[in-house]
């Protein structure tokens, strides 16, 4: 599957919780099917209608309560490319790298509008506002978390850490 | 310990310069810190860990320091639940997992049940709510599943070193105002978006309380945001291991803040002017004078959950309920948060006072609070608990209600069958017991 260089964006408010990603009462469902039910009680066309390549931008807490790493997985299965937000809570924060789905930090979220093309280039540290032709810059994501996403998420950086281990590298 | 010659250190920072072996830790530093003990549960656990490990090719790193409770599937209400459990209890066999509680309680509850918590531990968890055995001054943190089994697999995690805020409670709290009012009340004054910060709770109010009311303030620590929320030993605390069947070790006492450590926050709040909270849907920073909700009515009030179904929390209910009947229309249900507590209840006459008021009584587990038991609500129905999160959908159907309250608010709540501010019932028989 190849991601489009733009992708469009999905605007949400502040303290976006795991129960709206991942509804608890759902969690026996494989993957894909749970994601079909991702944010459904705050935005229902979201699941369908998203694309892959689109970014979610969001306010505050994005992530907060259960520690249910479905509500990562689910955006990673629907496609979506990075999470953006004002503020991550910190378990959300880690299962969304360690599902190989960049979350990143930044006060300017509050100025991209819903449907805004946007595109991020995560080792520069830019994300592209095409609709409003801005340009913002975002920390940098820490090394070893770098390493995670480059991997594919943790378990595939475990395995090829764990191998060189083995090999004596 | 304080290093001899060091800065001040608070307690999240010796705890975590224990685990990492580094003392020279600044907040926002990345440390990677040993293992001393993980636990899971059936939902969080084995079936994501299990497929893991393969993958790997490797065991757990060290059996002994597991521990796995199947407490979100329990009992089984369908084949796939059942499945689920059924890989739980291979798993603990196979893998040779040191402690497994198969349907005995919730894992937070668990832990300190059977003593295994002690000051200056290092403990991973596989759920939000780990941090409610903060209150026995370990670093005890929530994760997800990718975490945890790289946890299982390697016996050690990465963290970003917190900023360190001081929480203190000072003054006796009054009559039918609980720790869970306390937390209520912090989730609207400190808000929800404490994340890398580690607190830490003190005061006269936290040193008088028990250690089943100091879990509430670790517990909902997670509610604040916090990566933590520790209490400092006391005699309470090592009386509380050595009841239970642990070991605090010679230096419990010495897991303390030292007197001029630095905290980038210090909160003081006078526990004499509190009054009992309500969280109104769909947040528990919607917390207000439960006197103020006393015009909604309730079809379901809700006992159970780590936070709220513990014997302290099934004796307020029950000195509120005794002698007393739920109101028409209204469903109790009391779900203890371990086998133990249900026993307890028991014998010391707490069920038969519950029963006869007209509570239902439901197996232990997380059930009904996490959306995966028995007790979900439909669309409309307005339902008061004791369990810590009201988050749309949370408790059944995404339209229904959910308001959050101490186990006296909701006792009270469920014989008005209105939100109800809990002192005036407990006024009315001052001093009655269970």
């Amino acid at each position: 599957m190849t991601v489009p260089d733009q992708g469009r964006a999905w605007v949400f408010g502040d303290r976006i919780d795991t129960d709206v990603l991942a509804p608890g009462s759902l969690m026996k469902l494989d993957a894909r099917a749970l994601a079909a039910h991702c944010l459904k009680s705050v935005r229902p066309e979201f699941a369908s209608e998203v694309r892959p390549g689109d970014f979610l931008v969001a306010g505050e807490s994005f992530g907060i309560g259960s520690s249910r790493e479905q509500a990562a997985v689910s955006l990673k299965v629907l496609g979506i490319s990075a999470v953006l937000a004002v503020s991550f809570a910190r378990i959300f924060y880690r299962n969304a790298y360690n599902q190989g789905l960049p979350a990143l930090a930044f006060p300017q979220t509050r100025i991209i509008s819903d449907g805004d093309q946007l595109s991020i280039d995560l080792a520069k540290g830019v994300a592209v506002n095409h609709t409003k032709g801005q340009e913002h810059r975002f920390p940098a994501i820490p090394a070893h978390l770098m390493d995670i996403i480059s991997a594919g998420g943790l378990t595939p950086y475990l395995k090829k850490r764990l191998a060189k281990a083995d090999s004596g590298a | 310990m304080a290093q001899p010659d060091g800065e001040p250190q608070t307690l999240v920072r010796k705890l975590i310069a224990r685990a990492s072996g580094r003392g020279d830790l600044r907040p926002g530093d990345i440390a990677t810190c040993k293992v001393d003990l993980a636990f899971a549960h059936d939902s969080s656990g084995p079936r994501r860990w299990k497929p893991v490990l393969e993958e790997l090719g490797v065991g757990l790193w060290d059996p002994s320091k597991v521990v796995i409770a199947s407490d979100h599937y329990v009992p089984a209400v369908d084949a796939e639940s059942a499945a689920i459990l059924k890989l739980t209890r291979e798993f603990a066999a196979d893998y040779r997992v040191g402690r497994f509680f198969d349907m005995k309680g919730i894992a937070h509850t668990l832990l300190p049940q059977h003593g295994l918590l002690r000051p200056g531990m290092f403990v991973a968890g596989g759920d939000s709510h780990s941090c409610h055995g903060g209150a026995f001054g370990c670093f005890i943190s929530g994760y997800g599943a990718a975490d945890m089994a790289a946890i299982a697999a390697t016996g050690e995690t990465w963290l970003n070193v917190p900023e360190d805020d001081l929480i203190v409670w000072d003054g006796a709290l009054p009559d039918g105002v609980t720790s869970k009012d306390i937390m209520l009340f912090l989730c609207r004054n400190l808000g929800m978006d404490n994340a890398f910060r580690a607190a830490e709770f003190a005061g006269t109010t936290v040193a008088a309380m028990p250690m089943d009311e100091r879990m509430v303030l670790s517990n909902m620590s997670a509610e604040l945001g916090y990566d933590v929320g520790v209490i400092a030993p006391d005699e309470t605390t090592v009386r509380h291991i050595r009841d239970h069947g642990g070991d605090p070790g010679p230096y419990a006492l010495s897991w303390r803040s030292d007197d001029q450590a630095h905290f980038s926050r210090r909160h003081v709040f006078d526990a004499r002017s509190l009054v009992p909270q309500a969280a109104a849907p769909h947040s528990p920073e919607n917390s207000d004078p439960a006197a103020d909700a006393r015009g909604v009515k309730i079809d379901q009030a809700y006992i159970g959950a780590c936070v709220g179904a513990k014997l302290e929390d099934l004796r307020m209910a029950a000195r509120v309920l005794s002698g007393r009947k739920i109101a028409n229309g209204v469903r109790l249900l009391v779900a203890p948060a371990s086998a133990r507590v249900t026993e307890l209840a028991a014998r010391e006459g707490i069920l038969a006072s519950l029963l006869e008021a007209g509570a239902t009584l439901m197996p232990s587990g997380c059930g009904a609070c996490a959306g995966m038991g028995a007790g979900l609500l439909p669309a409309g129905e307005v339902c008061i608990s004791t369990t810590n999160r009201n988050f749309k959908g949370r408790m059944g159907h995404d339209q229904a209600q959910v308001w959050l309250g101490s186990p006296y608010t909701v006792a009270a709540s469920a014989v008005t069958g209105f939100v109800t501010d809990p002192r005036e019932m407990l006024a009315e028989r001052a001093g009655a017991a269970a």
